[in-house]
């Protein structure tokens, strides 16, 4: 049996040789910080010169840059610029910049030689991010992390920068509810997904509450949101206004999936898409006709699809590798 | 009531003979206990953000890996004190736990980008500490005299709890100097603690054999001990106490909206716990050999309800988070050991090791039943109703508890 003194000492002994590995380790695996300037990008969005082609801004393994919005064989453009989750319009370069261990997300908005002339420091992890088409209003959701509705569980903030007033909302909680016709706040409120209309005060989104997911219809300037009708997540306005595509609960249970589908506004009728594999995105419109979106593969890798906004034919590869699209003209 | 009950003069008047200091197995223990929970917590900080940013998970997938936690351990912290108890080398057993959850960090750095790879390392890690936890209880109340169990299992869960505060901000720390995205080496040096609290647990606990040859340990025994004097009761007793906490995840959410407290804040809720929690668990634990282990306990659940009272009550702001912060770090300190140490009363020495695994897996089973009750009522009548429906529970629960525990003492008396 050893003396006290002799297991000190081991233990002693014990704890430099752990320390030395902790050392070693560290410095055999740290790498050097990354430049902390923004590098030089030649342009986020594609030249101007007039030529009809239509082309996505996208992120390709997290880096923003730009492909073909009709040749899935074209050559790609790639910036330097990482992004969790981006959105174009109207030169507007709007991006959710990737949390690591200690810096939250914020979101930049870039011009387009990738300077960041506004930020604004988030909380959570990037979800949704929408430019209006105007350019002017830009809208996230971020997934709050420490949150945990049990078995469902997940919660949500989502906000608007007015980019003209540099007027921010931090949460659409904080805007007059009106459930199912009754005033209603709850604590268990979750926004996500919002699209604006054309005037960029009127806008949509998704209201969860009470283990449904309401399509709201929300004014900017009043504070308010109404339910529109149920099950309806993530909806994107087409160009005419007249609908919007949007992902639908398989049997309203998320945990069967999503269903990508469009609605008529004026009816509330909706159409199922003739994607039938589960799609976890907020769409876009490519035209009044089509709609785009990215699909997760297996082994985690997204790709960008199309397919045609009235029902009919068959989901068709836009850009290999990629996610976060939105159409740069 | 209870807080006037904390804060009389005499607590620190204890007499002579409780002034004993607290067995050096014990602390040994409470080292190794401090020493692991540094390295567990360090992982736990930053799990969450490894898998949501680093692997690019979804917070859905993140809470199916949640609960993979409590289901791989239930079973496991039978088996660990079975079969402590049939060999009696808990020493031995706790230590293949603590090695376990060690070689555990190492799976989640070999893991890479598998999820399979890191729900397995996760399930050892849990499967490493459910096989340890009976043992290592059992040990404590070996190593210490009956009417002092209270402060044993008070100054272990202090040491513990400690380990508990430190791990977070040690895992930032590992970050900041390795670099923010450099999680292997957070868990690398998480799995260099654990292997020094393997070390410590080699050099300086001792295992504590009966020197008379105990009954003998078989499954029937095992399975008997059920029937055992005051068993069922402190199981029972156990398996309500599990029901009425609805969960941390709840209570600091519901802070954190009637706090009005950003969202980056969160992580400090659970650390303020762990503060009042390492503050009071020690002084609990005297009173609680004082006055009573029942007694105690009880006010603990008194702090419990108004735990869930202040959640909808009128105060809000930072007076509402500080209070709860106390009240809740009051109902663990005021329950968790001094269940252990009402359980060391109870159970019989060559069953000690299974009966503390089989009350532990009691309260975690209960607790994970509650978890989902309160979602589920959450959902449908919202907070409101859902707290107070926990606060009504609680309020049962002391009464019941009140007839249990007189019950369990009467069937201790010589």
């Amino acid at each position: 049996m050893m003396t006290v003194k002799t297991r000190i000492l081991v233990a002693l002994a014990a704890a430099a040789l752990l320390v030395g590995a902790a050392v070693f380790y560290v410095a055999r695996t740290s790498t050097p910080p990354a430049a902390a300037q923004l590098p030089r990008m030649a342009s986020v969005a594609p030249p101007d010169d007039g030529v009809d082609r239509r082309s996505l801004q996208v992120l390709t393994n997290g880096v923003l840059g730009w492909a073909s919005a009709t040749d899935p064989h074209a050559p790609r453009g790639l910036s330097t610029v990482r992004c969790d989750r981006a959105y174009y319009a109207a030169r507007t370069v709007a991006c959710l910049r990737p949390v690591d261990a200690l810096v939250g997300t914020k979101l930049s908005l870039l011009d387009i030689k990738d300077n960041e002339i506004k930020s604004v420091p988030l909380t959570g992890f990037p979800n949704r991010l929408k430019v209006s088409a105007s350019g002017r209003m830009v809208s996230w959701t971020v997934f709050l992390d420490g949150h945990s509705y049990a078995t469902t569980g997940f919660s949500t903030q989502t906000g608007i920068l007015d980019t003209k007033t540099d007027a921010v909302v931090h949460s659409l909680e904080e805007f007059s509810a009106t459930v199912e016709g009754k005033p209603h706040q709850a604590v268990d409120f979750n926004y996500w997904g919002v699209t604006f209309t054309a005037d960029d005060n009127r806008f949509y989104a998704t209201l969860g509450t009470g283990g449904k997911r309401y399509l709201v219809e929300g004014d900017l300037s009043a504070r308010t949101v109404r339910t529109l009708t149920a099950n309806v997540e993530c909806p994107s306005l087409s160009p005419d206004g007249k609908r919007i595509a949007y992902k639908s609960a398989i049997d309203a249970d998320p945990k069967k999936g999503w269903r990508l589908s469009v609605m008529d506004l004026s009816t509330l009728s909706s159409t199922p898409l003739g994607e039938t594999r589960s799609v976890d995105d907020q769409a876009i419109w490519l035209d009044d006709a089509t709609v785009a979106y990215a699909l997760q593969r297996d082994d985690g890798v997204n790709d960008v699809w199309s397919i045609s906004a009235d029902g009919s034919g068959q989901p068709k590869l836009v850009v290999e590798g990629a996610n976060s699209p939105s159409l740069t003209h | 009531m209870y807080l006037s009950t904390v804060s009389r003069p005499e607590v620190t008047e204890v007499p002579d003979r409780l002034k004993r200091r607290v067995s050096g197995n014990v602390i040994a223990l409470g080292a190794v206990s401090l020493i692991t929970d540094i390295s567990s917590e360090m992982v736990t900080a930053v799990l969450p953000l490894y898998l949501v940013v680093g692997l690019g998970m979804s917070p859905l997938a993140y809470g199916a890996i949640d609960g993979l936690y409590t289901g791989a351990t239930a079973l496991l912290r039978l088996v660990g004190g079975y079969v402590a108890d049939r060999t009696r080398r808990h020493k031995t057993v706790a230590g293949v736990g603590y090695g376990l959850a060690a070689l555990a960090k190492l799976g989640l750095i070999a893991a890479g980008n598998s999820l399979a790879g890191i729900g397995a390392a996760i399930t050892a890690d849990r499967a490493g500490k459910g096989l340890r936890t009976g043992p290592r209880d059992a040990l404590i109340t070996l190593s210490t005299p009956e009417d002092q169990l209270g402060r044993a299992f008070g100054v272990h869960r202090s040491m513990d709890a400690l380990g508990a505060f430190i791990g977070p901000l040690a895992a930032v720390g590992v970050l900041m100097w390795a670099g923010s995205q450099e999680f292997d080496a957070v868990f690398f040096i998480s799995f260099l603690v654990a292997a020094f609290g393997v070390v410590v647990l080699v050099l300086f606990v001792r295992d504590h054999r009966e020197k008379a040859k105990p009954k003998a340990v078989d499954i029937r025994a095992a399975l008997g001990l059920v029937r055992h004097k005051g068993v069922g009761a402190l199981l029972l007793a156990a398996s309500l106490l599990g029901l009425v906490v609805v969960g941390d995840g709840f209570v600091y959410l519901l802070l954190q909206k009637r706090g009005d407290l950003s969202m980056g804040w969160f992580p400090l809720l659970a650390v303020g716990t762990s503060l009042v929690y390492l503050l009071l668990a020690t002084p609990l634990g005297v009173l609680a050999d004082k006055i009573g282990r029942a007694k105690v306990m009880l006010g603990g659940y008194s702090a419990l309800a108004l735990v869930y009272l202040a959640l909808i009550g009128p105060i809000d702001g930072i007076a509402l988070i500080v209070l709860v912060l106390v009240l809740y770090g009051f109902f663990y300190a005021a329950t968790d050991g001094v269940l252990m140490a009402l359980a060391g009363r109870v159970l019989p020495k060559e069953l000690r090791a299974t009966g503390m695994a089989l009350v532990q897996t009691g309260q975690a089973l209960a607790y994970l039943g509650s978890s989902v009750l309160f979602g589920l009522s959450w959902q449908l009548w919202g907070p409101t109703a859902a707290c107070a429906a926990a606060g009504g529970a609680v309020a049962v629960t002391i009464v019941v508890t009140a007839l249990i525990f007189a019950r369990v003492n009467r069937s201790v008396q010589p």
